[in-house]
């Protein structure tokens, strides 16, 4: 190997992975006998938001919950900020959170009772100040003081992106976060997650099947299929290159494998 | 939850945070709290009156005022310890809560520490007025055992914990699908811990399986005390160091089906 050829080859996920906020590398989950995930690499900046698109079996859950240290990988590396997971997750796990429709808060805690105790997991410093913060930011003052089991499934999903913020975490992972929210309520949690990255500086990583939202928030698209990245780049560039006007398009001609003539079309 | 890491040491307030959060729940539900009350007292009542009925008319329990009642108590103490344990842990099962604890900074340490003060803080909601009852109706004070009592408390809750952290682990390894094993496990236990009997009214063979269990000691320690006013220091030491045993390598099996359900994806689908 050349010198030339070691500067041209990609960095390594030691390399990417000190400045990257997430850095995956050549990750493969296998249960039994089927492939979940099948050597996927990529690497996310700090600060961006990224969107993992892919029907339903695409292997998106399973990377989120492989970055998060809740799925041990087959084979392959993670860094998040910088640390290896999960063997160094206690260095990073208070400086990231996650919402999942894989997870609840518990239904009798009120609101603020759960917000308290997770505030209190993460340490954070005046979390009664951090709740009335959150709880004017995402509207949820009304009921506050409400059973977590007595709220409808927006005001769930509320609570569960304020519990996701508590710690104010530099990596937000965020599995179909807009998923049982009507039109507005999905625009405004939008908004605020544009908002809460602009702010902080966060990295956001989605996964989502709802394409306009990642066309609106996201500055990166990672496309699955089968476990295996079938696509990755900004939203406006892949649909370039399938010559359509919108990610749904997009998305349609991967899950129906028509990828190839798609991409021929647009060349 | 980070899986064995013990880097930056315990945090008593991540502990505390665990044991606000089952203190609500506590606190929110009064059938819980009711349940606490009632099954110990039905038990004390019912064996109480049995053992007044026996000591009427058997010159051998009358003799050993107290045994049968005795071990009701110590029984209770041991099964309502482990229940208290891990009723707590499947109360994160059922919330579906048990993802976001492992994603947060909680380590598996301070999970099961919060775990054995919940199961202290349940068992005295539900044995102490126990106890009074025994005291009330049946003229039987535990108390009075004195110091005695605390070495078989102590062991009794040791024995719980052990029992009540592989359950867990058994559980958040195979899902609710493992539950039953929650609330039977500690009756498999029962006739060889020989509660309400003498380990010598086992078959030979058998007496060696019951001097491997803590609980064997710690009854067998309350007849001797009961009968004989004495009290055997020896059974109570030798209680102890299996126990520290038992908790090690329940603790090592935690970790273990911890580890192994994360390898096999069981934490994103906690149901049956």
């Amino acid at each position: 190997m050349t010198g030339n050829d070691k500067a041209s080859s990609p960095p390594t996920v030691a390399e990417r992975g000190s400045s990257a906020a997430i850095a995956v590398d050549h990750l493969v989950k296998v249960y039994k006998q089927t492939r979940a995930v099948d050597d996927i690499s990529f690497s996310l900046p700090r600060g961006s938001i990224t969107g993992l698109l892919g029907g339903n079996g695409a292997g998106k859950t399973t990377t989120i919950a492989m970055i998060m240290g809740l799925v041990l990988p087959t084979s392959g590396r993670v860094q998040v900020l910088g640390h290896r997971m999960p063997e160094e997750s206690a260095a990073v796990l208070g400086r990231m959170n996650f919402e999942s429709p894989y997870v609840d808060m518990p239904m009798r805690l009120t609101v603020r009772q759960n917000l308290t105790v997770f505030g209190k997991l993460y340490a954070v410093k005046d979390v009664s100040d951090r709740i009335a913060r959150l709880a004017d930011e995402l509207d949820l003052t009304e009921f506050i003081d409400r059973a977590n089991g007595k709220l409808s499934a927006g005001q769930k999903t509320r609570v569960a992106l304020a519990k996701a913020l508590i710690n104010q975490p530099e990596l937000l992972l965020l599995d179909e976060p807009t998923a049982s929210l009507d039109p507005d309520t999905a625009d405004w949690v939008r908004a605020h997650m544009e908002r809460y990255r602009k702010e902080n500086n966060a990295t956001i990583l989605l996964a989502s099947h709802n394409m306009l939202e990642v066309e609106r928030l996201c500055d990166r698209v990672i496309i699955m299929k089968r476990g295996r990245i079938e696509d990755d780049d900004t939203p406006e560039a892949i649909m370039a290159r399938y010559n359509r006007t919108t990610l749904e398009e997009v998305f349609l001609d991967v899950a129906r494998g028509r990828v190839n003539g798609a991409k021929e079309a647009a060349r | 939850m980070t899986e064995l890491s013990l880097h930056g040491g315990i945090s008593i307030h991540r502990i505390g945070a665990m044991i606000l959060r089952y203190w609500y729940l506590l606190m929110s539900s009064w059938p819980r709290l009711l349940e606490l009350l009632y099954w110990p007292a039905l038990q004390v009542i019912t064996w109480g009156f049995l053992q007044l009925y026996i000591a009427e008319n058997a010159n051998f329990f009358a003799r050993a005022g107290g045994t049968l009642i005795g071990a009701v108590i110590l029984w209770d103490i041991l099964f309502r310890g482990q229940l208290g344990f891990s009723i707590s842990f499947l109360e994160e099962m059922w919330a579906r809560n048990i993802g976001n604890l492992m994603m947060s900074p909680l380590k598996p340490i301070e999970f099961l520490l919060s775990l054995m003060i919940m199961s202290m803080i349940r068992l005295a909601i539900g044995v102490i007025p126990m106890t009074l009852l025994a005291l009330f109706l049946f003229h039987f004070n535990v108390y009075a055992l004195g110091l005695p009592l605390i070495a078989f408390f102590c062991n009794l809750i040791f024995t719980s914990w052990a029992v009540g952290i592989f359950v867990s682990g058994l559980v958040l390894r195979n899902g609710l699908g493992a539950e039953s094993i929650v609330w039977t496990l500690m009756f498999a236990i029962m006739p060889l811990a020989c509660v309400y009997y003498p380990v010598s009214v086992l078959p030979a063979w058998l007496q060696y399986v019951a001097w491997s269990l803590p609980p064997t000691y710690v009854f067998e320690g309350m007849r001797t005390l009961l009968i004989e006013h004495t009290f055997r220091t020896d059974l109570m030491l030798s209680a102890l160091a299996i126990n520290a045993v038992l908790l090690v390598a329940s603790f090592g099996a935690f970790l273990a089906l911890l580890r192994s359900a994360k390898k096999h994806g069981s934490l994103l689908s906690s149901g049956e």
